[in-house]
């Protein structure tokens, strides 16, 4: 795909920005406020789609590299699965995190509450994992359909017609 | 002809059900008291420590649930590499 105009693609870096900050707070508010790692891993992601479709796909490709997203998948993959072992001795999914100090690990007090970000034991811990897992996952997907896209005859070098 | 009548009859058919099914929801925004509802609404604060009860469902008491929805995405993005993938690496 080729670039869009330079005013698209000024507005597209600007915004790409706001959309990444607003996804990470998705995610790690994700056990005090709606959303969570699924939600805010997708709002990530679209940061990776602003760029896609305002840059173009060849210059996204030698910017960015598949791996760190693949890596980016398969550790916040590990990390969820590890999480719901490690609380094993009791059952699977065990919230052995939560309460006991340390790590996500204050309490907290019954009924309405402001919320602390330190609560919740794995709960916390696993919406990390999963908008990391996320946000590798969706990106991965974008820049692979990115690389599948062929146009059938070449354009000029952007695209013209919406500005000028 | 023929199919349009049973067209016809399949819709009275499936409308009847549904419309003789709608008679016995409970009112809107009355839900039926449920007991499961009432536990996690009680207990979720004191034993999941988390202020967000859909939350503490979703990635507690249900856990095993989002390790399947985990799988979901991992298996599509596998499948959207294996059809992306670059030609002439098998």
């Amino acid at each position: 795909m080729n670039p869009l105009s330079v005013v698209a693609r000024t507005v597209c870096n600007l915004f790409a920005w706001f959309l990444a900050v607003f996804g990470i707070y998705v995610i790690v508010h994700g056990h005090l406020t709606p959303g969570g790692g699924f939600q805010g891993g997708a709002v990530v992601a679209t940061f990776m789609a602003f760029l896609l479709v305002a840059h173009g796909g060849r210059k996204m490709q030698s910017w960015v590299r598949k791996e760190l997203f693949t890596l980016m998948e398969c550790v916040g993959l590990t990390i969820f699965i590890s999480a719901g072992l490690l609380g094993m001795s009791n059952t699977f999914f065990f919230n052995f995190l939560a309460k006991a100090g340390g790590l996500f690990g204050s309490t907290v007090p019954l009924g309405p509450n402001p919320g602390a970000l330190n609560t919740s034991g794995t709960i916390a811990l696993m919406n990390l994992s999963v908008g990391l897992e996320v946000v590798g996952g969706l990106s991965m997907i974008l820049l692979y359909m990115f690389s599948g896209v062929h146009p059938e005859e070449p354009f000029g070098r952007e695209e013209t017609g919406h500005d000028r | 002809m023929k199919a349009r009548i049973l067209f016809l009859v399949s819709i009275l058919v499936v409308g009847g059900l549904l419309w003789s099914g709608l008679q016995a929801v409970h009112p809107f925004g009355e839900p039926n008291s449920a007991p499961m509802d009432e536990y996690f609404i009680a207990n979720a604060q004191s034993e999941a420590a988390a202020n967000n009860v859909v939350t503490s469902i979703v990635f507690d008491y249900r856990g095993f649930d989002t390790l399947g929805e985990g799988a979901v995405l991992f298996t599509a993005v596998i499948s959207v590499a294996a059809l992306f993938r670059k030609r002439g690496q098998h």
